[in-house]
């Protein structure tokens, strides 16, 4: 079984090697410290197990799970025993071992993930790009949220903060209009106003210097009007 | 130490290896640490308690893991009241480190 590490902590990765190459059962290809490396090198190789840290910063364990369509069998790694039932909500999810680790309690996980029943298919990381750019993640309340993007209608900014306005519920985000505009497609969004970033897809109608959105009416700079009637499809 | 040479099961060149990545990343969790908790970023800091209590108790010190995990659930909360005691921690933690 080939297999990676995924984990922020280099010495969490050093120790989990030294019982990846004690284990006669598996092979080690690689380790990276935070899951977009991984989700990199997993374009490129087929993997059958990835030991993985829950707590890294920015995409957590659970995040990276949900941007693979089939994932690989997985063994969570951590150091917190509070996510254990969260775990076995993932059919992927072999087992859930906590640091410190001991090699007797990890050559048993390697055993479970060897009687594991395989994917079907090996990861669909096409796929799950494809639902990746799709999807924005946002940091609320200590949680990352995701955030379907072509369900944004309007994004507000309201002092330190950003409103999203979904076609679901609406969000209020430590952030601003300038990070926000990089993560989002351009082609469909616009930042119309220095308070307002629109989803052009949405417009119901546009009058003068305002535009009709949902049920909201959204200030157009008189700078930025030209930019905007240049991306409609105007008859 | 014991948890170290448990796992190393006498393999000297991973021990010194291991020894060699806490040397280089203990310092650096601690300055990022001590950084948020002047930011009274407390989230922050308790992302990196949790990290730190990993090499805390692979040190083989575990009583102040114990802390540890109630401090960083207390930072979690907004609650820094026990600072100076992790500080201690941290301190004895890198003066170990470096005598190996």
């Amino acid at each position: 079984m080939k297999c990676i590490i995924i984990d922020d902590e280099e010495m969490a990765r050093t120790i989990i090697e030294q019982f990846i190459k004690k284990n006669p059962h598996i092979e080690f290809v690689g380790e990276f410290s935070n899951a977009m490396q991984a989700f990199k090198f997993l374009q490129q190789e087929t993997i059958d197990l990835i030991f993985l840290d829950i707590h890294m910063p920015d995409f957590t364990g659970f995040d990276f799970i949900q941007t693979l369509k089939n994932p690989p069998n997985i063994i969570l790694t951590t150091s917190d025993r509070n996510f254990a039932i969260e775990a076995f909500e993932y059919d992927c999810i072999v087992d859930y071992i906590v640091k410190p680790v001991s090699q007797e309690r990890f050559d048993k996980a390697v055993q479970k993930a060897l009687n594991f029943k395989a994917p079907e298919n090996p990861q669909d990381i096409t796929t799950s790009i494809n639902k990746a750019e799709n999807d924005l993640y946002v940091n609320i309340d200590r949680r990352l949220i995701k955030i379907d993007i072509p369900t944004i209608y309007l994004i507000e900014a309201k002092g330190d903060y950003i409103l999203i306005k979904t076609s679901e519920k609406n969000y209020t985000v430590h952030s601003t209009l300038k990070k926000i505009e990089e993560k989002l497609p351009e082609n469909v969004f616009f930042k119309i106003h220095r308070s307002y970033i629109i989803n052009t897809q949405k417009i119901i109608d546009i009058e003068d210097n305002s535009v009709l959105i949902e049920k909201f009416v959204v200030p157009v700079s008189r700078n930025n009007k030209p930019e905007l009637l240049k991306r409609l499809n105007l008859l | 130490m014991s948890y170290i040479h448990q796992i190393s099961d006498g393999d000297k060149e991973f021990e010194t290896k291991l020894l060699r990545v806490i040397k280089k990343e203990l310092p650096e969790e601690a300055k990022i640490y001590s950084q948020n908790i002047s930011k009274k970023n407390y989230l922050g800091a308790a992302s990196n308690v949790h990290k730190i209590k990993h090499k805390i108790i692979i040190l083989g010190l575990p009583k102040s893991h114990e802390f540890a995990d109630n401090y960083e659930n207390k930072l979690r909360s907004g609650i820094a009241k026990e600072e100076a005691k992790f500080e201690k921690i941290l301190q004895q933690m890198l003066i170990f480190i470096d005598k190996h």
